[in-house]
Parts: C-alpha cells; structure tokens; sequence
C-alpha cells in the first residue's frame, strides 16, 4: 500500500479528480491549501501600499491505493495535473503500514 | 367640492374677479391702458364694500394655500433628504470603513459609526442644535433652543422659510452624526471605545457646534448670507464637515501613532466588498447632503444634485486615471475611492457650480486625493489608517477653494441679484475669503483636537493595550465578533 498526496493548482483540480475516477479510484481526501514552492506570489495594491502574497491558494489530494494501481495514479495525476508553468504542485509517496475500516475493522488492502 | 352648488359658483366668480383685480395693475405697469379703466374698476370696488372684503378674505386664504403647497413639497424632499444623510453613517460609511479593517476589528469601527447616531442625537436636542444655529454670535451660538424650546411647526425664516423648524433641526443633526463618525478613519483599529465616546462627545460641542455656527449660523463670522464678516461659501460642509473631521482626524493619528506592526506588517482590508457596497451608498446618500443643502425641493436643489453626481463621476475617473498610469492597473478600492474624494470636493461647491466646472473639480480632486493617500502619507509616515485626512482633509480643502473660482451667480446669486459671486463671474475676492474659512477651519480643528485629546488621554487612556490590538478590538472593547462562520 501506497500513500500518494499530490499538490496541485486549483484550476486542474476538477479534471484531475474526474482522470482519477476514470481509473477506478473512487477515494480521496481533498483540502483546500495554501503554499508555494519555488513559484513567486504576486503583489497587490491597496491605495498604494503594496503587499506581497507569496502563499497562494493550492488543492490537496491524499489517497491510499493497493500497489498496482500506485503508477497508473501517478501517470494519470501527471498527465491531466499539468500546464507546464511553474507552480503546478508536486507529488509525494509514501509506504503505508497499515489500513483499518473502522466501521468492521478490516485490514490491509481490503480496508481501502 | 363639499359645498353647495350655488356657493360654490359664487366663489368662483369671487375667484375670477380676485384674478382680473390682481391682473390690472401687473399690466398696467407694462401697456399703457387708457385711463378710464383703473377709475372705473375702482368706482365699482367701491360701490360694493362687502364684495370687496369677501375678495381680500379670498386672497388671503389663496396666498395661504400656495404657501402650503410649496410647503409640503419642500417639506417631503427635505425629510427625504434626512434620512439620506442619515443613511450616509449607518450603514454607509460603516461599511466603508468596516470593510477597509481588518477582520478582527470590524464590528468595533462599524459600532463607533452607529454609537455616534445615538450620542450625538441626544447632545443635539439637548443643546447641540441651540448651539449652532440659536442666538446670532460670531462664534457660536446660544441657548435659545436648549432642550428644542421653541423648535416646531413654525419655520424659522432666517435659514429655511417654508418648512417646520422640526424639519430643518433634524435635517441639520444628521450632518453633526456624519461628521465625527469620519474621524473614525483616523483612529481605527487601535483607539478605546471609552475614549472614542468621549473624545468625540467634547469634540462635537467644542470644534464641531462652533464652526457650524460660523459658518451656516445667522451672524456667523464666515456667514455667507446672514452677516458674516468673511463671507465663505460652503454649500453643504466643505469646511464645517470634511476640513473639521480631516484635520482633527490627521491631528488624531500623529497623537495615537501607528498602529502596531505599520508599516511592516501587511494590513490590507478584509472585504472590499463591504466598502463597495458602503461607498455605493455614500454616493447615493449624498444627494441628500448635497442637493437636500438646497433647504427646498428647488431648481437649485436640481443644479445641487447634477453638481454633486458629475463631481463623483469625474473623481472616480480622475483617481483611476492616475493609479492606472502608475501601476498600470484601475483597482475597485481605487475607483470608489476616488468617488468618495470627489463627493467631498464638490460638497462646499455643490450649490453654486455649473456641471462641466462640477467635473473639473471632481478630476482634480480625484487626482490630488491619490496623490496624498499614496505619496504624501508614507513620505511623512503617520497612520491615517482609512485616510480620512487624505480623503476629506485634502479633498475638503480643495473643495472650499475651487468654489471661490468656479461660483456663479447664475446658479446662486447669494450676494444678491446681478452681483459677482466667484472667479469665473471676476470676483476673484472670493478665493481669499475662501481661504480664511479653510484656515479658521484648519485652525479650529488642530488646536480643538489637540487639546481634547490631552483631556480624554487623562481621563480614560485613548489606545488601547498592545495586546489587545494585537487580539483585536472587537473581542477586547465589545466582548463580540464579527464572523463567526464556524458555528
């Protein structure tokens, strides 16, 4: 198992969800953030004096998938996630030890 | 018609002889009529002593049926005009400035607004109105109408005939509410509630009560119709309302300083969206301030309106115009920014301009207005938080001195029928008794607000802790907060 959290513009965000459904991923926990990377903010003016915004708004994915699907995920994310202009997020794995449904306390793969 | 038939006609031709009466000597002074006729209409007056009183009996009840109607009809416009102005405060410039704040700090600057509705209405019926416009002192007024003694139906003829003196007194208190309420800009975000109260409080009776007096008072030093020494025009507050409240609000952000954290600290407002709306509302409340001035439902109240909607157009133009050169784009706190600049301008002008000099007033007013905000403000550091002394101190000033050039008697004729009013009639006199209402004003202002400030600094602190800044002022002065989205 999987952990995949990817940062993405917010703009690409309904496309990349819709991609991600077409693969069969039907989990996911979506949160609205704010960040950069090495994308400058931009500035703003209010009756002359400026402010620097350097954190802007971002789209957080986070979803725990069965090994097999890990690197369609990630292809998919990368295809539909991308306009080729700096500030356009980034992806993160990581290994996951241990999955519970809380519901019926399954575990492992069948508890995604 | 309730009466009977043959009364009635008899009224009527009552009515008709009353007209022909009345018309032959309006034209006998401009055709010459043969001599006989006046003799002979004077021969049958005569003749019938009881038709003739019937007659004067009949012109009187017409000549009190005119003056009720323009009564009523000044009367309607005028109270219109009042809830206008009162409309101006709450909620216009309570979200204007309210959404020029931060977030933490918003009900706080809304509810100086809306205290001061309250507070200065009770000082106004207690001796505020006496005060401005009782008794005929250069200076100020008495306390003839303490408590509103003898304030009622009757018109007071020296400053409004044909509507009550109720009217007229709370027409004038919505201009005393507004006033203070504008130095808020100033203090925002860091003065005390119980200072705010009380500064404003004295504020009112010792720099507002006076210049009022001078200015619009019948004997008023700067009076421009009833005997004023140094007759200043100010049609609806120039100098009485935005050159008071602008200076003392520039006298009250060097005494309070900076907000903590300024200018380091970002500070941008939390909702434009409110101050739009608050703006949009100022604009439209303005016709009241403006156009109401007027004191009657008038062409000059028509001339007023036009004078005071061109001005904002073209300061909303003027304003964007500039900040679009320099950082190459029209922002919306720009535009209604600029709106609000240009209303101030045109306020002391507004009665007494033509339209198109209306837009040359509003334009220079929309460009010296950005100038001081963004330029003038940091070069000398001080923390006119809302710029309320950028706005209506600067915009005032030119305001009240552009109306001593663009003045005509053709709109106004104050001075009387036929004589020079402004500049552009070659009065340019004017401009100089201009200038001595602009510096009593200023003078008034910065010497009132200074030693007020001392007064209240003594007995209720007029800044709040830092901490409580830092918190906010709503949580810290009213135990309450303005968005409480999670619950």
């Amino acid at each position: 198992m999987m952990k995949l959290e990817a940062i993405i513009q917010p703009s690409r965000f309904e496309s990349v969800k819709d991609a991600l459904r077409e693969i069969g991923i039907e989990g996911m926990t979506v949160t609205e953030v704010r960040g950069h990377g090495r994308q400058k903010g931009h500035t703003e003016v209010y009756r002359g004096r400026e402010y620097t915004v350097d954190l802007l708004p971002k789209i957080k994915l986070e979803m725990v998938l069965p090994d097999t699907l890990v690197n369609r995920a990630v292809e998919t994310i990368l295809k539909t996630a991308k306009t080729g202009k700096i500030g356009d997020g980034k992806i993160f794995l990581s290994r996951v030890e241990e999955a519970i449904r809380i519901r019926n306390e399954e575990r492992g793969e069948n508890a995604l | 018609m309730k009466c009977a038939g043959r009364k009635c006609s008899f009224s009527l031709v009552l009515v008709l002889l009353s007209l022909a009466l009345a018309a032959v000597p309006l034209s006998a002074q401009q055709t010459p009529v043969p001599a006989a006729t006046p003799a002979s209409a004077s021969s049958t007056l005569s003749t019938s002593p009881e038709s003739s009183k019937a007659v004067e009996e009949k012109l009187a009840q017409l000549d009190k049926d005119v003056k009720a109607a323009q009564s009523a009809g000044d009367n309607a416009w005028m109270l219109v005009s009042a809830a206008l102005v009162l409309m101006m405060t709450g909620p216009g410039l309570a979200l204007f400035y309210g959404g020029l704040v931060r977030r933490k700090n918003t009900l706080a600057i809304m509810m100086q607004s809306f205290a001061l509705m309250a507070l200065i209405t009770v000082m106004w019926a207690l001796v505020g109105y006496s005060l401005c416009f009782g008794g005929n002192g250069p200076v100020i007024g008495g306390f003839e109408h303490a408590f509103l003694r003898g304030v009622g139906a009757e018109p007071n003829p020296d400053y409004a005939g044909t509507i009550p003196q109720m009217t007229f007194m709370v027409y004038q208190l919505m201009f005393a509410v507004i006033t203070p309420a504008l130095i808020t800009g100033a203090t925002a975000e860091r003065m005390k509630f119980s200072g705010t109260v009380l500064f404003m409080t004295l504020w009112f009776l010792v720099v507002y009560a006076p210049l009022a007096h001078m200015v619009w008072g019948k004997g008023g030093l700067l009076n421009a119709s009833l005997g004023g020494k140094f007759p200043c025009l100010d049609f609806a507050g120039g100098t009485v309302v935005h050159i008071s409240s602008g200076v003392s609000a520039l006298v009250c952000a060097l005494y309070l300083g900076k907000r903590t954290g300024f200018p380091k600290q970002p500070m941008p407002p939390h909702s434009l969206v409110l101050s739009f709306i608050g703006a949009c509302l100022l604009w439209v409340g303005w016709f009241g301030f403006n156009a109401g001035s007027a004191l009657a439902a008038s062409s000059l109240a028509s001339s007023a309106f036009v004078a005071t909607h061109f001005g904002a157009a073209a300061a909303a133009f003027g304003w964007s115009a500039a900040e679009w050169l320099k950082n190459g784009r029209a922002s919306a706190l720009g535009a209604i920014s600029g709106a609000v600049a240009g209303l101030v301008a045109i306020t002391p002008a507004a009665g007494f301009v033509a339209p198109i000099p209306a837009l040359a007033i509003g334009l220079i007013a929309g460009v010296v207005c950005y100038w001081m905000v963004t330029k003038v403000k940091s070069l000398f550091g001080y923390d006119d938080a809302l710029d309320a002394f950028g706005v209506h101190g600067a915009g005032g000033t030119i305001g009240a001195l552009l109306t001593g050039v663009f003045a005509q008697q053709v709109i106004n004729p104050i001075f009387g029928a036929g004589k020079a009013v402004g500049g552009l009639d070659g009065h340019w006199g004017q401009v100089g008794n201009q200038l001595v209402g602009v510096l009593i004003a200023w003078g008034f202002a910065l010497v009132g607000t200074i030693i007020l400030l001392k007064i209240v600094d003594l007995l209720t602190g007029v800044r709040v802790p830092e901490e409580h800044e830092v918190e906010g002022l709503d949580v810290t002065q009213h135990g309450e907060e303005a968005y409480n989205l999670e619950t």
